[in-house]
């Protein structure tokens, strides 16, 4: 699939963020904005919708606990219930006390790591993974904003030249 | 510049009154006689079934035996074991000259006291809970703060008539008009040992010179950052502000010593014999989340009312970021202290909680629902955060938790099992809701609610999240 995108880089995040929003008034399709680290705000002035990690931790967490409440209930009250050091295992609330530190880290462990692993699903990152930066400054000073070309080359060169860009590229992909 | 609503002052007012009668109905009713307290028990045991003399044996009894409780556990009662078991209501001494009828007496002649002596602690520790977040808003220079400091020291001014009403009812317990603290009566102290070798600090008048180091270092403190924090409005330069921080940064650290040393005294100290090295904190944990709730509700309502108009959502979120992890703070500290004293299971020390599950199961695991399951849950979410009535509901819900805290802390110790959120109870809540509302409210009406020339209102103002 043959098509054009337009390279616009800036070097500063101010001048960014007014781009963004005069390329997105514009009617322009952003395709990806890249930068050398987060910019406050730039999110919501590309109508990115909000992220959901935060629900899926909440759910991984509540699998957590259950796993834990689970397994301990089958091996100290269950399968073997023995009496250890006088502590009551004939049911799991009456000894669970003794359980809550590990229901609680068990709870957390899932929540972290399962999120993690779920950003890094989501954002494509592995090792070995081929690194997509399109311009090695993009990881320094510079900050490079891609827009999807439809036979307007011209009109949005001009809008961008207007923006402030320092460079403005067009790249078959 | 806030104007006192008339139907909050009448609300307030009916609230005071209300509680008032309630207080003396209270006092009326409680029994003088022995023969007064077992028609009360006798007539109260028909309607719950049950007679509360089987569960309590009394001491002499248990001497030398095992003894079990509903939990299945078994606690060997030997010696000073089975004294310190039964020394949480009245110390164990008693039980040469004080029959068990007279032990119900004290107990119930206890109730309107203790009812009032919890809720008088309640809502002083909102204010004094106010008060740390305030220091630590001042002396952490944060930038999102200022803007509700006005609001922070209108609440701080209810520890004037607040501290004044507690140390009046410590005062009068030295006296010997209540038995909430039993180590204040020679007569028990006489015959217990254990309270004979604490007497070098537990002694009434050290008690009120202690009580009265606090409130006095407390209330100069809020006096003090009041006026320098009304003085730099009308100043030229920085100076108020500096010196408003190091006093903040120097009141932490007294208020961190001398509010550790208060919860051993006005609240541990109900349970003579009974001891825990991080109560300081936990008590801390109680009325730090209690007084971050109430500045988020008073914010709330003042800014429905047009009067915070540069008070923002993102203000709320913060706050009500406080309730929910301050909350998660304090269930921290009740289950470290609960689960270590469980699991050790040292007679001397598991007493306190074998009390409370036996008499109080339902306030006192009510209180770890409504303290930690419901705030954790309603208040995880960060859109609702920003909701003013998911705001306001869980700070009810915080707010009862913590009263059932302080009432689980006090009771259990004075009137044991002859507890019941009744008239007593209600009306003293009543009361002080009714002086707290006016109190507050009154003081925010004396100065424009905007700080003027804090350096970092603008930033405030600016706020957002």
């Amino acid at each position: 699939m043959a098509s054009k995108v337009i390279q616009a880089f800036y070097n500063d995040d101010d001048v960014l963020m007014h781009a963004v929003k005069r390329v997105r008034a514009a009617k322009h399709h952003i395709e990806e904005v890249y930068t050398p680290f987060p910019v406050h705000g730039l999110d919501k002035a590309m109508g990115l919708a909000p992220t959901r990690i935060a629900i899926t931790s909440f759910l991984y967490g509540c699998v957590g606990l259950t796993v834990a409440i689970l397994m301990m209930n089958y091996i100290m009250i269950e399968d073997w219930p023995q009496d250890i050091g006088g502590k009551p295992s004939f049911s799991y609330i009456e000894n669970m006390p003794a359980f809550v530190p590990i229901m609680f880290e068990m709870t957390v462990f899932f929540a972290a790591h399962l999120m993690v692993i779920t950003f890094y699903m989501r954002s494509k990152l592995w090792p070995f993974k081929e690194a997509e930066n399109p311009d090695v400054r993009t990881t320094d000073d510079h900050f490079l904003m891609e827009i999807e070309l439809h036979g307007n080359e011209q009109e949005l060169y001009d809008l961008l030249v207007d923006t402030g860009a320092v460079e403005i590229n067009s790249i078959e992909k | 510049m806030y104007t006192f609503s008339n139907r909050l002052k009448i609300g307030s007012f009916i609230l005071m009154a209300v509680g008032l009668i309630g207080i003396a109905i209270g006092f009326i009713s409680a029994p003088s006689t022995v023969e007064e307290a077992k028609a009360m028990v006798a007539s109260h045991a028909e309607g719950h079934g049950g007679d509360h003399g089987d569960g309590h044996a009394v001491p002499g009894e248990t001497e030398g035996e095992v003894h079990m409780d509903e939990a299945g556990m078994q606690h060997p009662t030997v010696g000073m074991g089975a004294e310190v078991e039964h020394g949480n209501a009245l110390a164990h001494d008693q039980e040469h000259e004080m029959s068990h009828d007279e032990h119900l007496l004290h107990q119930l002649q206890n109730r309107p006291w203790s009812a009032l002596y919890v809720a008088a602690l309640f809502f002083f520790f909102i204010a004094l809970g106010v008060l740390a977040f305030y220091a630590i808003q001042r002396a952490a220079q944060a930038g999102w703060s200022p803007l509700l400091f006005r609001v922070m020291e209108g609440i701080t001014a209810y520890l004037v008539p607040g501290g004044i009403i507690v140390f009046v009812i410590l005062l009068l317990s030295v006296l010997h008009l209540n038995h909430i603290f039993v180590w204040m009566d020679p007569e028990v102290v006489a015959h217990d040992e254990l309270l004979q070798g604490k007497q070098g600090y537990l002694n009434p008048t050290f008690f009120l010179i202690r009580a009265a180091i606090f409130l006095a270092g407390w209330i100069f403190y809020r006096e003090y950052s009041r006026k320098l924090s009304l003085a730099q409005d009308e100043a030229t330069d920085n100076t108020n502000f500096v010196k408003n921080f190091k006093w903040s940064a120097a009141f932490l650290v007294f208020y961190l010593v001398t509010e550790s040393i208060m919860s051993w005294d006005w609240i541990m100290s109900v349970d003579p014999h009974w001891f825990s090295t991080l109560f300081g904190w936990y008590v801390f944990a109680s009325m730090f989340v209690s007084g971050i709730t109430v500045i988020a509700m008073v914010v709330i309502y003042l800014k429905s009312r047009g009067y915070l108009p540069d008070v923002n959502d993102s203000h709320l979120h913060d706050l009500a970021k406080f309730m929910f992890g301050i909350s998660i703070f304090w269930t921290y500290l009740w289950f470290a202290q609960f689960m270590l004293i469980w699991y050790a299971d040292i007679p001397e020390e598991v007493t306190y909680f074998v009390t409370r599950i036996d008499d109080y199961k339902l306030p006192f695991f009510g209180m770890i629902v409504m303290n930690f399951l419901f705030p954790i849950l309603v208040l995880m979410n960060s859109d609702y955060k920003r909701v003013n009535w998911f705001v306001v509901m869980a700070g009810i819900i915080i707010l009862l938790g913590h009263y059932l805290d302080v009432f689980n802390m006090i009771m259990p110790a004075t009137v044991g099992d002859q507890w019941y959120i009744g008239i007593p109870e209600i009306s003293s809540v009543l009361f002080f809701m009714g002086l707290f509302t006016f109190w507050i409210f009154r003081a925010m009406a004396t100065v424009p609610l905007q700080p003027k020339r804090n350096p970092f209102i603008e930033e405030s103002r600016q706020f957002h999240y």
